[in-house]
């Protein structure tokens, strides 16, 4: 059943979205969209409900008011019948890979395969092996996820999120943790199967330098709200102070580099 | 001193409803897994693989275990039948013991601590590292392809552990009593079959473990499940589930034992 065409284009449409937890709003408001065919990075600070927002548009979470479309249809109002069918067209890479510890990496890329399809073995077989090859990891399809290190489960689990073309891929933090030489290729590797999937995907990160590579748009977030946007030459440009601190890494700037606290100097002279 | 005992009272209120809701929640989620088990019977090598991690690799404790209570018992037994010059009815009072309450209720105590809290551990380390968020995000659901065959699995293996338990039980007995003492062999067994009874102590006691494999492996999944996504969060959960599964295994044999045996 092909889906309504999404409307002007967008796969990801958020109005307004507001979501608290313990009684703090974690987005404030937000709105952004994400058309079909492009690479966006949602860039912030920790805690700056990044995380929280690539949630909401898998369905995980429900906002608390707002609305998220994927696909033209509302993700926030939808049943759980409805999300599944929705979740199906998605794909979403998490920070630490979330692989199956007890499936090799084949059985892992196979998993949603074997468990939404009735794809026979031998096909299964063979575009298992070929997400593999796309991630450079064919030779380790009989490696359990502990014998790999922490970089290639992360490609493994970006082979098992893309094994059914998603539309729309999500990445959590992609590039946390990884050496130069991981970060450059995971990278590449995000821009490349966007490009041959003909998908929009969402980069979550705080690595200003590789997204700014490979990114067609950024949003930057803070305190729950867009407080920034703009293509990646746009951004380069910015003289707006937080997006000046971002990507020149200042830890002094529009974001306090301390978490609120009384005066440093009364608290050491403080009686004890 | 009224505040303090009224705040006293509200501490225990609201221990009380954590409780209630724990218990709601709990059922709850009992009926999902229910309503969604049709994975775990369709898709039959997912639950035969957890009755082989539950019940398969809990044998050799379980006959370990059953061989010494049942030697215990036949000593025991004997030492105190010989003073009333029946030592010949030791067979009857092991096979009793055994099939009516140890069998069941202790090869459940063991089950709980060897499979339960494998489970808890399982699940509530797969939720730690976002592998089930994953499988949701995959549109499969954690409860019909984790959950569910977990609980079948354990369901499954409970009565057919505590089916061995006795019947090991009874041979340790045997060991003890007649090659060992010197009890006649043939009053052993024949005063055993004459007076157990298929329905009253063995279809029992087969009841009494599947209510048992149901509480333990329901309270094991829910814990896992529910288990907060840290290390500690992991550890406190698996406590629980020992626990609880222990606390509720001596309370339901005693609710069962009072309406199965009324010394009718």
């Amino acid at each position: 059943m092909p889906p309504p065409a999404p409307p002007a284009g967008n796969l990801v449409e958020i109005e307004n979205v507001t979501f608290s937890y313990g009684g703090a709003n974690v987005l404030d408001g937000i709105s952004l969209t994400i058309p079909r065919g492009s690479v966006v990075a949602i860039m912030g600070g920790s805690g700056s409900g990044k995380t929280t927002l690539l949630r909401l548009i898998g369905g995980a979470l429900r906002p608390g008011k707002g609305e998220v479309r994927a696909f033209g249809r509302s993700v926030s109002r939808a049943r759980t019948r409805e999300l599944y069918q929705l979740r199906r067209k998605m794909g979403m890479l998490f920070q630490f890979g979330a692989l199956f510890t007890d499936l090799s990496a084949f059985d892992n890329v196979a998993f949603p395969m074997r468990e939404r399809t009735d794809l026979p073995e031998a096909l299964i077989r063979d575009l298992v092996l070929m997400k593999l090859q796309a991630v450079g990891l064919r030779g380790a399809a009989d490696l359990m996820p502990q014998q790999l290190s922490g970089g290639m489960q992360r490609r493994v689990a970006l082979a098992r999120a893309i094994a059914l073309d998603p539309a729309l891929i999500m990445y959590d933090e992609p590039f946390t943790g990884l050496d130069p030489i991981s970060l450059a290729v995971t990278g590449q590797l995000i821009r490349d199967l966007n490009d041959a999937l003909d998908a929009a995907s969402i980069v979550v990160t705080h690595d200003v330098h590789e997204s700014l590579a490979i990114v067609d748009y950024i949003y930057f977030l803070a305190n729950g709200r867009v407080v920034a946007q703009g293509t990646p030459d746009e951004v380069r440009a910015s003289t707006a102070p937080f997006v000046h601190q971002f990507v020149h890494a200042e830890s002094d700037g529009p974001v306090p580099f301390h978490y609120p606290a009384p005066d440093y100097q009364g608290a050491l002279l403080a009686a004890r | 001193m009224l505040a303090r005992v009224l705040s006293l009272f509200e501490a225990l209120g609201a221990r009380v409803n954590g409780m209630i809701a724990r218990l709601g929640l709990a059922s709850r989620f009992f009926w999902i897994m229910l309503r969604l088990s049709g994975t775990s019977f369709r898709r039959l090598p997912l639950t035969i693989r957890e009755i082989y991690f539950a019940g398969v690799l809990s044998l050799i404790i379980i006959a370990v275990s059953a061989l010494f209570v049942g030697m215990v018992l036949g000593l025991q037994g004997y030492d105190t039948l010989v003073r009333y010059g029946s030592a010949d009815a030791v067979g009857t009072l092991v096979a009793l013991s055994l099939t009516r309450e140890l069998g069941p209720v202790v090869a459940a105590l063991l089950f709980a601590s060897r499979a339960g809290s494998a489970i808890t551990a399982e699940i509530g380390l797969m939720k730690a590292t976002e592998q089930l968020s994953a499988m949701e995000m995959m549109a499969v659901d954690p409860i019909a392809r984790v959950v569910g065959p977990r609980f079948w699995g354990g369901v499954v293996s409970m009565p057919l552990l505590a089916a061995l338990f006795s019947a090991i039980g009874i041979f340790g007995g045997y060991l003890v009593t007649v090659p060992l003492i010197g009890v006649d062999d043939g009053a052993f067994w024949s005063q055993m079959q004459s007076s157990v009874d298929l329905r009253e102590d063995v279809v029992n006691g087969i009841i009494k473990s599947a209510v048992f494999g149901v509480a333990v492996t329901w309270i094991a999944v829910f814990e896992g499940y529910d288990a907060a996504p840290t290390a500690e969060g992991v550890s406190r959960a698996t406590t629980r589930t020992v626990v609880t599964s222990s606390l509720a295994i001596l309370a339901l044999d005693f609710v069962l034992t009072a309406f199965m045996f009324r010394g009718a």
